[in-house]
């Protein structure tokens, strides 16, 4: 009788239990994050620590949208030269202090004026903010700037604690404390990162796991056998040949989805003496060059259809993508025929590539398909630090490069090609694509901005300095016991909602 | 032998001011601009030219080089490009790591090497002999990363047996870190193992066609008295010193075996840095690794001379 009962016992708790969730989260990083300090750290990587750790005055969704973090809500005025937001009441730093108005302010400052911060240029449009209330926060900016709330939803946007940042000054990053779901534990570096669940998040009944490790794991495949063997929950960025290996193992589940950047080659059309070629000088040898590449072909041996075919800075499922300038289908025929007006039966051509395996391959493919259209490429392999001097030096006629994309198209277009853009390596200069560019960044009207890169799409198009590949896409594998995980074109992993089961 | 000892040490000043002055030359000459790399992929100028200024890179580069050497004789080897955080402590936290590893491939390298070389050489042209040289010929032959994967996808994805890669302190879970650094110090040592091996064999095939073996063995001592007492003794002596090349050999496979397995010690360090020109940290570890590599030198020669007392009156 009384085993009977034991077992009814365990029986209805079998039945009536909630479901069990596993208390830690490993996860597996491409590379080791550097300094963990919102306002000082570079890497794509370090964001997605931060994810957990640092949570932002605004978020994104997938669909690019900007929503409330600790924002709750905002509103422009005078001209959209004013915004002013309303902050989340009650919620806590990881050291236990208020995340206000006042805190806002301090970081936001932190970020223009610290010697070592890397936020100057993403905040430059602020003239001044002000605490006008307890959770309330005014900008003034110097000109109506729409990317800012964009910049907001990323580093320049996260709150440190202003107790922590004056005591750790530029060395915040040896115990980083944020108002994100997750606090600092520990860090070694090149081994891992490990963060707990914060007591005191203001959104905690959505957050599952008491504990977060990073660990980067540089080679994709010893990344992925740690998947494969257990050790691992999730990976990112994997390579997408692995990507047939994920969805054959029934307890793996892989996760895709299309990035904000894109892949490029620049070409070299009026940075100092090598830019004096027929590539760089003549449109119509560019847009040779551009019809005698096979993108879908790329596409498809490269990436193995995980990169699919681009022709502008924004991928074709991005909102902000010209739909009436489609991506060209390869015509070898057309490109002859331009190339020969240009005055040239074959031409050659220098390319800079950097030295990782799938670049190489894919411009070796590149350099196979122009090659019938009269192009012969002399493709000249380096590793990136190398690539990039060069590439600031002008010391190139094309080169291979690529950019992880931002929230808002202004981030993957207006430093690129306006006359003084601070990444236009290329120095191409179009006074009409400044006007277009700087007026789409002056609107807060979407359609107005819409308009307005829709017209510098056009232009950049048929003057072709930059000549865009495709637009890779994030791929994760994760252990089917993960559940919650929403893939984002960001590439972030947000822990908000996720779960393991036991 | 003190005498001889503090000689050596002093002379290990000016190799390694040569070596700090090579690779930092080096250094200058690739083509890469750490300011680029860490500015991010923004590259904002102000940054840029805040970093430069930070750490002194708009300096000629003789004054670069007497300012580093300056505060690394004060025991101050500069701070981190890329992270921020002083090159001594970054050495103090991955030195235990790689010297883990070294030694635990060490081990693995003697323990095996070693007795098979004197098998090898005690059958000479027997099948065990042919046996030892094809599986130290294969040893040399199987590249690290290859090896390396090979054993993950097996041991680890297959088997399940033990973890895939990543770093456990011996002390914090002994038994934990001994199963994380079992693969990669197999994969390390088998190609050391092989040319131990090697060098045994031979060695040992001199020794036991010499005089007094033929003597010990006249005298109608034990065939393994004589082995073990006799031979090994003066047969060892060439391993002491190949044992010591060997070191550089090992930290130079570390590079590559760290890199596979994930293990955050010398090896990353020095790729991570090379990569990101992170010059204070590639000198840093540099520095550390000559002066590993001459002590180990000195070690093996003190060996030597207490292995080989003919040698003392050489002192």
């Amino acid at each position: 009788m009384k085993k009977a009962g034991l077992l009814a016992t365990f029986l209805t708790g079998a039945l009536f239990a909630a479901p069990a969730f596993a208390a830690d989260l490993k996860i597996g990083l491409a590379e080791d994050p550097d300094m963990l300090d919102p306002a000082q750290s570079r890497t794509f990587v370090g964001r997605i620590v931060y994810t957990a750790m640092c949570d932002k005055l605004v978020d994104v969704t997938p669909n690019l949208e900007i929503v409330p973090q600790l924002a709750t809500e905002w509103a422009w005025s005078d001209g959209d030269k004013v915004l002013t937001m309303k902050l989340r009441p009650g919620v806590k730093f990881h050291d236990g202090t208020a995340m206000d108005a006042e805190a806002v302010v301090a970081t936001i400052k932190r970020n223009q004026t610290m010697p070592e911060s890397r936020r100057k240029s993403e905040v430059a449009s602020i003239a001044s903010v002000e605490a006008t209330g307890p959770l309330e926060v005014k900008f003034t900016l110097k000109q109506p700037d729409a990317t800012l709330l964009a910049q907001l939803s990323d580093r320049a946007g996260m709150i440190v604690s202003p107790k922590a940042a004056a005591e750790l000054g530029a060395n915040f990053s040896s115990k980083p404390v944020c108002a994100g779901p997750f606090e600092f534990v520990e860090r070694v570096q090149q081994d891992r990162i490990v963060l707990k669940k914060f007591a005191d998040y203001w959104n905690k009944d959505n957050i599952h796991f008491d504990k977060v490790t990073y660990l980067p794991i540089v080679d994709a495949t010893v990344r992925l056998a740690n998947l494969r063997a257990g050790d691992l929950d999730m990976i990112e960025r994997m390579s997408p040949t692995d990507a047939a290996v994920v969805k054959k193992d029934a307890k793996l589940g892989l996760a895709q989805v299309v990035n904000l950047g894109f892949l490029s080659i620049y070409v070299n059309v009026g940075h100092g003496p090598r830019a004096d070629t027929p590539m760089g000088k003549d449109k119509r040898v560019r847009q040779a060059f551009s019809l005698a590449i096979d993108r879908e072909a790329l596409n498809q041996i490269v990436y193995e259809g995980t990169a699919p075919a681009g022709n502008q800075p924004v991928a074709p499922t991005s909102p902000w993508y010209n739909a009436k300038i489609p991506v060209p289908a390869r015509d070898v025929a057309k490109a002859k025929a331009l190339l020969k007006a240009a005055g040239h039966d074959r031409l050659e051509i220098e390319m800079l590539v950097s030295n990782s395996p799938i670049v190489v391959q894919m411009m070796e493919a590149v350099q196979a398909m122009v090659a019938e259209a009269g192009f012969d490429v002399k493709l000249k392999t380096m590793e990136f630090a190398t690539l990039l001097n060069e590439e600031t030096a002008g010391n190139f006629q094309m080169a291979r490069t690529d950019w992880s994309g931002r929230v808002d198209p202004d981030g993957n277009i207006h430093q690129f090609v306006t006359c003084k853009g601070g990444l236009n390596e290329v120095k191409y200069c179009n006074p009409k694509v400044d006007e277009l560019l700087n007026a789409a960044r002056a609107s807060v009207d979407l359609k107005v901005r819409k308009e307005k890169y829709d017209a510098a799409a056009a232009i950049l198009d048929d003057d072709l300095p930059y000549i865009y590949l495709a637009h890779q896409s994030w791929l994760w594998g994760f252990d089917k016991k993960v559940t919650g995980f929403v893939p984002s074109p960001d590439g972030m992993i947000r822990l908000t909602g996720m779960a393991k089961a036991n | 032998m003190y005498a001889f000892i503090a000689r050596r040490l002093l002379l290990a000043i000016p190799t390694l001011l040569i070596i700090s002055l090579f690779v930092f030359s080096l250094q200058k000459l690739l083509p890469g601009d750490p300011v680029l790399v860490m500015a991010g992929e923004e590259r904002d100028p102000a940054v840029i030219e805040a970093l430069r200024e930070k750490y002194h890179l708009n300096d000629p580069v003789p004054m670069q080089y007497l300012a580093w050497l300056g505060n690394a004789l004060q025991g101050d080897l500069g701070i981190s490009l890329r992270t921020n955080q002083p090159v001594l402590s970054l050495i103090a936290e991955k030195l235990p790591v790689t010297l883990q590893l070294a030694v635990m491939s060490m081990t693995f390298a003697l323990l095996l090497g070693i007795p098979m070389g004197i098998l090898a050489a005690v059958k000479k042209n027997t099948a065990i002999d042919y046996l030892a040289s094809v599986l130290a010929l294969s040893g040399l032959s199987v590249p690290n990363f290859w090896l390396g994967i090979m054993l993950i996808l097996l041991v680890s994805v297959q088997l399940g047996w033990l973890p895939a890669s990543g770093y456990q302190p011996f002390f914090v879970d002994p038994l934990l870190s001994l199963k994380t650094m079992l693969m990669p110090s197999f994969v390390l040592g088998n190609a050391l193992a092989a040319s131990m091996m090697r060098h045994t064999r031979s060695s040992m095939i001199g020794v036991l066609s010499s005089d007094y073996i033929r003597t010990a063995r006249a005298k109608g001592l034990a065939e393994r008295s004589v082995i073990l007492s006799h031979a090994l003794r003066n047969a060892v002596l060439p391993i002491v010193t190949l044992s010591a090349l060997l070191f550089g050999e090992l930290l130079a496979g570390a590079v590559l075996t760290e890199q596979i397995f994930t293990i955050p010690g010398f090896g990353k360090l020095i790729v991570d840095a090379v990569f990101t020109r992170d010059y204070a940290v590639v000198q840093g570890v540099v520095l550390c690794t000559a002066f590993g590599f001459i002590t180990m030198n000195l070690i093996a020669d003190v060996l030597y001379v207490l292995l080989n007392p003919r040698m003392r009156a050489s002192l």
